[in-house]
């Protein structure tokens, strides 16, 4: 692959052109979703890209010294590690270079929820350590379960490339894999049963609590391109194998709309979970699933 | 960048994100602010949020009649609402001190500690009356942004730490 495709790939589809407005959407189609679940009429359309504006042109208060500048640098790093994860996903067959490297793409959608954590703990507000604490507590449980089913699905067809994953025809176990990854999501996505680290009423915005105005709008678009990330990463090992650019980038489309509404009624349905109640979720339901998924995909690897 | 302030006023207009404070209120009006969000009202669609935090929000909503322990609470609160930023005060408590005026544990009005640009009469108000109030705040933050001067000065009031503003309003 030259530059000039790279460039494009991380520049327009599926990189920051397709990702940011695509961002957007995700974060409306969630709120809205919501909304009419509640029986209510939810935000107009264009109301995500209202609040960036809005963020942008509010002020932020004075930051100074070594904590200031940590503090204004964590959203940054988290935006760019959500793009360049968008970035790398295989939506489109031909390929090379970095691109669908899963080894880099799990490395890229961990480090926003990192930034999270040293953000709250930078920001020096008793909230934020909270949040950043509940959250470092829940990745810790959640993340075992993640990459032990990713490793289950690279394991049984014998590579670490997202686009061979994606070329490969889709089997049982891999399936077993997706259904474990979807579990993950709303952990990671903040969403309703674990939504622990940003919980209202009990920690005010958790990490996020001193950030304002410009930096706030770059944590809201990080998550905007986390949900785009984390949903394509799912659509692109679900979506089969299409020889058409322009239906493989439909499809891939659908299936991210498909498991955001998906999550959005999960979000809706439930209410949120305490901490020790999510972590026992993972270490004792989720993760009997993911070490079946990769001793079975270890198993069928040794006797193939 | 003329397009680009319109877009910032039209954007301030449709996302107006609220953090609520109580001030000795008896919890009526309190009430009525959160079936505000309910299905029933559903201010959402004015892309209204109740935020957890008062560094996010551009509308600071207060009730009760400000007793006096409230009073450092309130100063420090509106200090920390980054710029530009709109206060309204909900039920008759904020404006007036209403039926507890001339209570010794009172230092109300709201208007002496900060400059109130919405009052919301009413003990309790409807929900539909904060939901005018908040949208009439929401465009009072907007023709904010259309005047250089007075974003100036807005922007200007929370970079000073909230020591220095309690200085300047003794």
């Amino acid at each position: 692959m030259n530059l000039i495709t790279a460039l494009a790939r991380l520049l327009i589809f599926p990189g920051l052109l397709f990702a940011i407005p695509a961002a957007w959407f995700f974060l409306w189609v969630e709120r809205k979703s919501v909304a009419l679940m509640q029986g209510r009429v939810g935000p107009p359309f264009m109301q995500p890209f209202f609040d960036f504006v809005k963020l942008l042109s509010k002020t932020t208060p004075p930051r100074s010294g070594i904590a200031g500048a940590l503090m204004r640098s964590w959203p940054l790093i988290a935006l760019a590690a959500a793009a360049g994860a968008v970035g790398l996903l295989p939506v489109l067959p031909s390929s090379g270079g970095f691109e669908g490297d899963l080894i880099l793409l799990l490395a890229l959608l961990e480090l926003p929820s990192m930034c999270i954590i040293a953000a709250g703990f930078s920001s020096r507000s008793i909230f934020g350590e909270i949040g950043s604490a509940r959250e470092a507590a829940l990745s810790v449980s959640y993340n075992i379960v993640f990459l032990l089913a990713i490793l289950s699905i690279a394991a049984s067809q014998h590579t670490f490339r997202l686009d061979a994953l994606a070329a490969l025809p889709s089997s049982p176990l891999r399936l077993l894999g997706i259904l474990a990854i979807i579990v993950c999501l709303p952990a990671k996505l903040h969403l309703n049963p674990f939504s622990l680290p940003n919980a209202e009423q009990e920690i005010y915005a958790g990490p996020m609590t001193e950030y304002a105005g410009p930096e706030l709008a770059m944590w809201e678009l990080s998550h905007g391109l986390e949900w785009v990330a984390a949903t394509g990463l799912v659509a692109t090992l679900l979506a089969p194998h299409l020889g058409a650019w322009w239906l493989a980038a439909l499809v891939f489309i659908a299936l991210s709309f498909a498991i955001v509404l998906l999550l959005s009624a999960v979000a809706a349905a439930t209410a949120r979970l305490a901490i020790d109640t999510s972590v026992r979720f993972y270490w004792q339901c989720t993760l009997i699933f993911a070490v079946l998924a990769i001793s079975s995909a270890l198993f069928m690897r040794y006797r193939l | 960048m003329k397009l680009w302030r319109r877009l910032v006023c039209y954007a301030r207009r449709r996302s107006p994100w609220l953090f609520h404070m109580n001030s000795g209120s008896c919890n009526g009006c309190d009430i009525e602010l959160v079936a505000a969000l309910t299905p029933r009202y559903d201010c959402e669609q004015l892309g209204v949020r109740l935020e957890g935090s008062p560094r996010h929000a551009d509308i600071l909503c207060i009730t009760g009649p400000v007793t006096k322990n409230a009073v450092g609470a309130i100063r420090t609160v509106y200090g920390q609402v980054c710029g530009p930023k709109a206060v309204v005060a909900i039920g008759s408590c904020p404006a007036t001190t209403n039926v507890f005026i001339d209570s010794r544990t009172l230092d109300g009005p709201l208007q002496k500690h900060v400059p109130v640009d919405v009052f919301v009469p009413g003990c309790p108000p409807r929900p539909d009356a904060i939901i005018q109030g908040v949208a009439k705040a929401a465009a009072i933050l907007a023709e904010r942004g259309m005047n250089p001067a007075e974003t100036a000065l807005a922007i200007a009031t929370p970079t000073r730490g909230v020591d220095s503003f309690t200085e300047e309003r003794p």
